[in-house]
């Protein structure tokens, strides 16, 4: 039964991971580029939705709605200023942009709501689901965001699949050039991809707070990294891949902490990344292509 | 005549420079960042402190200023040089382990004397001669909080949750873990987070209970340990909970419920309900500036310059002195010389630097914290 509630506490962190490389993983399969700076998207989220919910008192649905609409904006405005003057620069260079905007939006983030940590109120509340008469308990919102993650996978998946706009996106991944000459907007396909990585990175934001409520301009960096080896995990790119590699890191995670040792956790999720990466340079399910970073 | 005019023109201009002149009390703090808290809280503390003493109008007088280091060991060094520049004669060091180790390897070779607030790792004074601490060391707090768990009788079966990439969780840590079991504990359960994965404790948690803990000490600052509390709840356990001083500012957490913090029980060498005067004073005059009960690290603080004050005096120090002179009168003094505080009676330090004092034992109810004792 310990076993059980270890790989339930190992789903519940998953999920939080899952749910923030999908935005990661959305950005890097159609621009082409690391977003480093989504976590710290996904924490300016966190502060709208904790202002809007706390201090204004909107009901937590509202909250998260109006957080969507700021990172959105947010989202679009950074790739115009930071990311679109660097289209034909190196990767490199469009790399150490991102992580300078990540710098940018936490010491911004320090001036703006100061370093205090805030305690995120829930936007499902604390409650949770009791199985096996009361052995096993699945948090609200833990079941809230799987539900979120498979809702936004199929959601997304289908999106780029099916819609028009969707193609101009995966034509854009293949070849931006010749994307252009078919006729497509590049620069608005790409704005439109960082509207909604963003977007999904305010959702993020408030489930990631409702499951480990404290919220400090540092909230989403860490996190963000995870998520990112998550998404590196699952294989780069891939929508369903970001989601099993979420889950897999957070189990993974877990279980090294209880079956390993606490002092070794982070080691140990980190030798498993390599192995995967020895046996599927792509990830578990990545496409083989070239790299570009 | 001219001459005469002069001449008394000249006395006047040197004696209102000896009136006027004040020493130059400067120190680095977290006045940004995660560990802000408890940098505005020192700052406010002794600046409350240097504000009495110079409306005392004694021989004493000081001028105060702090930089910002963020808890951050590198802004730390460029902070105390900022502060070099500006011509500091005394130091407090800075309020946070990591950047006092830093500083006080600084203030070891500048030969500029150091008392910090709250840097209470053993590194911060190890092998320098002009450092000094107003909080207690963290191996003591260790060994403290064990004597006192143990002492009061409050639990036999210990679980320890501490942080394993901080110098300040890790030193208490070591103390505790060897004196418990002089004190009748037994560690059933020792378990580990550090950055990266501190979001997530349902693991330490279910080991403490699972292996029986009726007390979960835990040696880390506020911020982990109300993730700990809720996620506790969450899970139904509910054991006794014992922290140390990084605990103090739990409570001021905007948005924190308090019920999870109820009957928490913590040590630390301040206790702001106390009712002596100095006590008494103090709080109120920190309230009316600040609108909040001060916390331990502004006790410190608060201390430190009024601890300063009666070395300068019995020093017969001036302020014309170079920060080099006033060193070695500051050893002389702080090694033997009997402080009386807001954070403890009979406060004595050794030639090491570190401090002895009574710890309180502090306890967190409907929302406040009240002495145990």
């Amino acid at each position: 039964m310990i076993f059980l509630n270890y790989f339930i506490s190992g789903i519940s962190l998953g999920s939080i991971y899952a749910i923030i490389a999908l935005g990661y993983t959305m950005v890097y399969g159609i621009a082409k580029m690391l977003n480093f700076a989504h976590g710290d998207v996904i924490m300016v989220g966190a502060y709208v939705c904790f202002y809007a919910v706390s201090r204004y008192e909107f009901p937590p649905f509202v909250g998260v709605i109006l957080a969507m609409f700021v990172c959105t904006v947010l989202g679009m405005l950074v790739e115009r200023l930071a990311y679109k003057p660097l289209r034909q620069a190196p990767s490199l260079a469009v790399l150490i942009t991102a992580i300078g905007m990540s710098y940018f939006l936490q010491n911004t983030a320090l001036l703006l709501w100061s370093s205090n940590p805030k305690v995120f109120p829930s936007i499902v509340g604390r409650g949770a689901f009791k199985l096996f008469e009361g052995k096993l308990s699945v948090s609200h919102i833990t079941a809230l965001t799987i539900s979120a993650c498979v809702v936004i996978m199929i959601v997304l998946s289908l999106f780029i699949s099916k819609t028009r706009l969707g193609k101009a996106m995966r034509a854009c991944s293949e070849d931006k050039g010749a994307a252009q000459l078919m006729g497509i907007n590049v620069n608005a396909t790409i704005s439109l991809t960082f509207a909604i990585g963003s977007g999904l990175a305010a959702v993020a934001g408030a489930l990631l707070c409702s499951a480990y409520p404290t919220l400090m301009p540092t909230t989403g960096a860490l996190p963000g990294i995870k998520a990112f080896t998550a998404a590196v995990f699952g294989g780069i790119g891939s929508i369903p891949g970001a989601f099993l590699g979420g889950l897999m890191l957070g189990v993974i995670e877990i279980f090294a902490k209880a079956y390993i040792s606490s002092q070794l956790s982070d080691a140990v999720v980190f030798a498993v990344l390599i192995i995967v990466l020895l046996v599927k340079p792509a990830g578990l399910l990545g496409k083989q292509a070239q790299e570009k970073v | 005549m001219r001459k005469v005019l002069v001449s008394m023109l000249l006395v006047l201009a040197v004696s209102s420079c000896a009136f006027g002149a004040a020493f130059k009390l400067g120190g680095t703090a977290p006045l940004t960042g995660g560990a802000a808290i408890y940098g505005m809280a020192a700052m406010r503390g002794a600046q409350i402190a240097v504000d009495e003493i110079n409306a005392m109008g004694g021989d004493v007088k000081f001028e105060l200023r702090y930089e910002d280091d963020t808890h951050d060991a590198e802004k730390a060094v460029n902070a105390y040089n900022a502060l070099k520049d500006w011509g500091m004669q005394l130091s407090l060091g800075s309020v946070t382990s990591k950047p006092c180790e830093a500083t006080a390897a600084e203030n070891f070779a500048d030969r500029i004397f150091a008392l910090t607030p709250s840097a209470s790792s053993a590194a911060v004074t190890e092998g320098k001669d002009n450092v000094f601490q107003m909080c207690f060391v963290d191996p003591n707090q260790g060994t403290a909080s064990a004597q006192y768990i143990g002492g009061k009788g409050f639990a036999k079966k210990v679980a320890v949750i501490w942080k394993n990439d901080d110098v300040y969780s890790k030193g208490i840590r070591d103390t505790f873990v060897e004196t418990a079991p002089k004190f009748g504990l037994e560690v059933v359960s020792e378990t580990t987070f550090a950055d990266g994965n501190d979001n997530d404790f349902s693991v330490q948690l279910t080991e403490a209970q699972t292996n029986g803990a009726e007390l979960v000490f835990l040696p880390m600052y506020y911020q982990p340990a109300s993730l700990i509390l809720a996620q506790a709840k969450a899970m139904d356990y509910a054991p006794k909970w014992f922290g140390v001083d990084g605990m103090d500012g739990i409570l001021t957490m905007e948005g924190f419920d308090k019920s999870l913090a109820e009957g928490v029980m913590l040590l630390t060498p301040f206790n702001s309900d106390a009712t002596d005067a100095r006590t008494k004073n103090f709080v109120a005059e920190y309230q009316k500036r600040h609108g909040e009960i001060p916390n331990q690290f502004a006790a410190d603080g608060y201390d430190c310059v009024y601890a300063y004050c009666q070395a300068l005096t019995q020093a017969k120090a001036t302020a014309d002195m170079s920060a080099e002179e006033l060193c070695a009168k500051m050893i002389e003094q702080f090694t033997t010389m009997t402080f009386n505080g807001v954070t403890g009676e009979n406060v004595r330090w050794a030639a090491n630097g570190e401090v002895t004092k009574d710890p309180k034992g502090m306890v967190i109810k409907d929302g406040a914290y009240v002495g145990l004792d």
